[in-house]
Parts: structure tokens; sequence; C-alpha cells
């Protein structure tokens, strides 16, 4: 029987991504309008060009600062689970084959999906199976940044506790920059991985309804 | 709360053998749509209430995983002179519309559920062994700032005072308009947790607790009460000026 170009499990664990990294990116910005610079007090970095820039309110989640860091620490339970969950899945199936990326395999493809994307080659690089190389490299990318995230965010709580973590990162205020460096890293995916299922409207339908995949796209 | 009823020429169509069935049916689909809402509720994320429902529970979760992080002998990195930040670079908080002054004849007053309740002046406590502590404050809004505090240890206050061994918790309480805050015994006994007066080796200024002032490693800015007058070891948590307004109970770094 092929197996759906997006197994079920895939398809749930990034349903409550989308909602789980909405909540924590909400309550976080949230958190930041409490003190929106970056640095620490009276060496505030000079390379953060939004020293005192408020987050829209329409971004945030949690209403105030008390409610904003229940919401952060009580949904970020759920956001690693979950991210655990699709991490076990991964490799318990052998998903992970066609989905991250070697780039003996990959590297080449990625390029040219990249020139042929930006209209600087005509030529379709061929097919690779369920992505190409340049969406596995993305993939791949934005999996990598989870534990960062994670572990920025862990220094920033438990500064003391955590010591090791927290000089390995370069400090407390160091974890704080990170961790919203990567929030802007995983909001610029954001907006092209939307951009790009507009373009390619069927990847929507397999990640909602599990559409089983074509013999040509087996890999 | 708005409820649909049937038209009443429905109602009285529908006549009277299923009256019964109805109101019975009625009754049931009520205590299905109370017990949905209970449980809502008790799922609920209501920022304005956050010790309630999934996020209080979630608290309490926060609560034990913070506890078992806790190492009651691990110190916070004692930092150099030159990490100091600039006494005007470290923000000065308070309740009252104005800093408030010390009372005439200030003493602190040390109780609760200990063999020998004390009353020390300032000088009795420049008097009680020193130390000096300079680590990172971290606050609840994100931002982190250097002193040196000087002051004595709150186990030395404890030890001084006997103890029982039934004090869970230590309640910290201030002339700052009733500010006040509660603490987890543990933390209130590390060695960095200290009742400082002194600050970047000067007497502590008015705008950072004057006359005597919480102060740690391991916890949060917003726990570390200023302008103290009582330190109670106490059986049971009480909850604290922003606690009690929805902030973490906790709150350790």
């Amino acid at each position: 029987m092929p197996r759906p170009v997006q197994p079920w499990l895939v398809r749930a664990t990034h349903w409550a991504n989308l909602v789980l990294l909405t909540v924590m990116a909400g309550s976080g910005l949230r958190i930041l309008v409490a003190y929106s610079y970056l640095g620490p007090q009276g060496a505030e970095y000079g390379w953060y060009p939004w020293q005192g820039a408020s987050p829209p309110p329409a971004l945030t989640v949690g209403g105030w600062l008390a409610g904003a860091r229940h919401w952060h620490f009580a949904f970020a339970w759920l956001f690693v689970a979950n991210a655990v969950v699709y991490v076990a899945y991964l490799f318990a199936s052998g998903e992970w084959r066609r989905r991250l990326f070697f780039p003996r395999r990959d590297a080449r493809n990625a390029w040219g999906t990249v020139l042929h994307d930006l209209r600087l080659r005509k030529e379709t690089p061929p097919s690779a199976g369920l992505y190409n190389g340049m969406q596995r490299l993305t993939y791949t990318a934005v999996l990598a940044l989870a534990p960062l995230v994670v572990l920025s965010g862990l220094a920033m709580y438990k500064p003391v506790q955590l010591p090791r973590l927290t000089a390995l990162l370069g400090g407390y205020d160091a974890a704080r920059a990170i961790h919203l460096g990567v929030l802007a890293a995983l909001a610029l995916f954001t907006v092209v991985h939307v951009i790009q299922v507009l373009v390619h409207p069927r990847t929507l339908a397999d990640m909602s309804v599990g559409r089983e995949g074509r013999p040509e796209e087996a890999s | 709360m708005t409820r649909s009823t049937p038209p009443a020429k429905a109602a009285s169509a529908s006549g009277a053998p299923w009256e019964g069935s109805s109101t019975r049916r009625g009754f049931l689909s009520n205590g299905l749509r109370g017990a949905g809402l209970l449980a809502l509720g008790g799922l609920a994320c209501d920022s304005n209430r956050p010790h309630a429902g999934f996020l209080g529970v979630m608290e309490r979760v926060n609560e034990r995983f913070q506890r078992a992080l806790f190492d009651p002998t691990r110190l916070a990195p004692e930092l150099g002179e030159d990490e100091e930040t600039d006494l005007e670079d470290f923000p000065k908080y308070k309740i009252s519309p104005a800093f408030p002054v010390a009372p005439a004849g200030w003493r602190l007053a040390v109780g609760g559920l200990v063999a020998r309740p004390l009353t020390l002046s300032a000088g009795d406590l420049q008097r009680l062994p020193r130390t000096r502590t300079r680590v990172r404050h971290h606050c609840v809004e994100g931002w982190s700032a250097v002193a040196s505090w000087d002051g004595v240890r709150l186990s030395e206050i404890a030890r001084a005072a006997g103890v029982d061994p039934r004090a869970r918790y230590v309640e910290f309480r201030s002339f700052d308009a009733g500010y006040s805050s509660s603490w987890d015994l543990e933390s209130a006994l590390h060695p960095q947790t200290i009742l400082a007066y002194g600050m970047d080796g000067q007497p502590l200024p008015i705008e950072h607790g004057a006359p005597l002032r919480l102060y740690a490693a391991v916890k949060l800015g917003y726990k570390m009460v200023k302008y103290l007058t009582e330190v109670n070891f106490l059986p049971v948590r009480s909850g604290g000026y922003w606690e009690d307004r929805g902030y973490e109970w906790f709150a350790g770094v």
C-alpha cells in the first residue's frame, strides 16, 4: 500500500505545532514588551537596531506580563512534547531519509532549485522524491533551530540553576538575544513557507487530508 | 446566559405526552452543557487569572520542575567589580507614590515558628557576620543588572532565632504600602540570600530599599522585598503583592 505523502502523525504534529508556535511566539513577544531592549542595564547591545521598540499588540498573546509568562511556561511543555513526538516518529518510521538534508544527495539539487526559482536557470532540477534539495535544507535548518530556541529559553528561565548552559550561550542577556533571533528566523521561514504553499496549493491538501503518494513521488 | 426557547406554537403542538421526556432531555442536555462548561473552565487559559485553570495547573508543574532543579549548595557566579552596573542605571522600583522613608525607631521583627523572636536594630544587624555578594540580578521584565550587596545571610538570622522544623516558608513584609512576598524555606536559606544594608560599598540608598532589603541570587527581583519590617517563618505559604495579582509565586532563577 503506498504511503501517504504526509503520514497522519506528520500532519497532526504539523498543525499542533502551528497552534503551539503561535502561542509561544505571541506570549514571548508580550514578555518582550515589558523590556524591549537587548543587553544588560546600562550596556545595551549596540548592534540591535530595535532598542525600545515594542512589538505590535496584535501579535501578542497573554494580555499582560504575568499572563504572558504563564502562557509561555505552560505551553512550552506542549511545544517540546509535540516536537519530541515528531522527531521520534521521524526516526522510528524512516521518514528522516526522505525529509532531512544530506549534502551529497541534495546540495546540487538545492542549488539548482534556487537558480530555477530565481529565474536564473530555465531547466527544472530533476525530481528528488518527496522534497527537492532546497526544501530538505530549509526543513532541516528549521528542525535544528528548535533545540536552540528551547535551550536559550531554558538558560533565561534558570540562569543560576543551569550555569553551564547559560555560560555556553554567552550568559543571560546573550541567551535572550539568541532566543529572539531564533524567533525572527522562524518568522522568516514561516513567511516564505506560506508563500510557497500558496504557489503550490496541492501541498496544503497533502498536509491536511493525507493524499496517497503517486508512484513517481515514492522514494 | 442566553438560551433559545422554542416558539410557543411548536411547544403547544408537541402536546403533553412528550412533555416528560423533553424535560428529561432538557435536564440531560443542561447537565451535559454544565459539565462541558466546567471542563472548559478547568482547561481555560484566562490571562487575567493566571493562577486558575490550565495556566494554574502548569504553574504548579513548573514549581515542581524548579524545585527539582534547585540545588541549595549551588552558588551563582560571583562577578567582578568591573561588571557592576552604574548606580544610576540600576532601576528603582516602589509601590508607594514616593520612595518610602523608614519610620523613626525602625526595627526588624523576626517571628513566626521560632524559638527566640528577635527585634533587630540597624546596629544589631551590622554586628552580625557580614557578607558581600555580587551576582547578576534578573528582573521579571527581562532585564539584568549587577550590584554588590552587603548584609547578613538570612540563614544566620534563622539560626539566631532558632527556626522550628515545621516552618517551610518565609514571609517578608515591608513599610512600602504593604508590599510583601513569601518564599520557600530552601531558597531563603541559600548562602547568597541576604538581608542587605549596603549597595556598591555604600549604605543602601533609599531608592533601593533602605534601611534593609532582601537580596538573593536565586529569585526574580520582585521576590526581593525592600524596606523590610518583618521576617516570619511560617508553616504555610502566604502570597505577596505581585503574586496576589497573578505573578508566579515560586519565581526562581
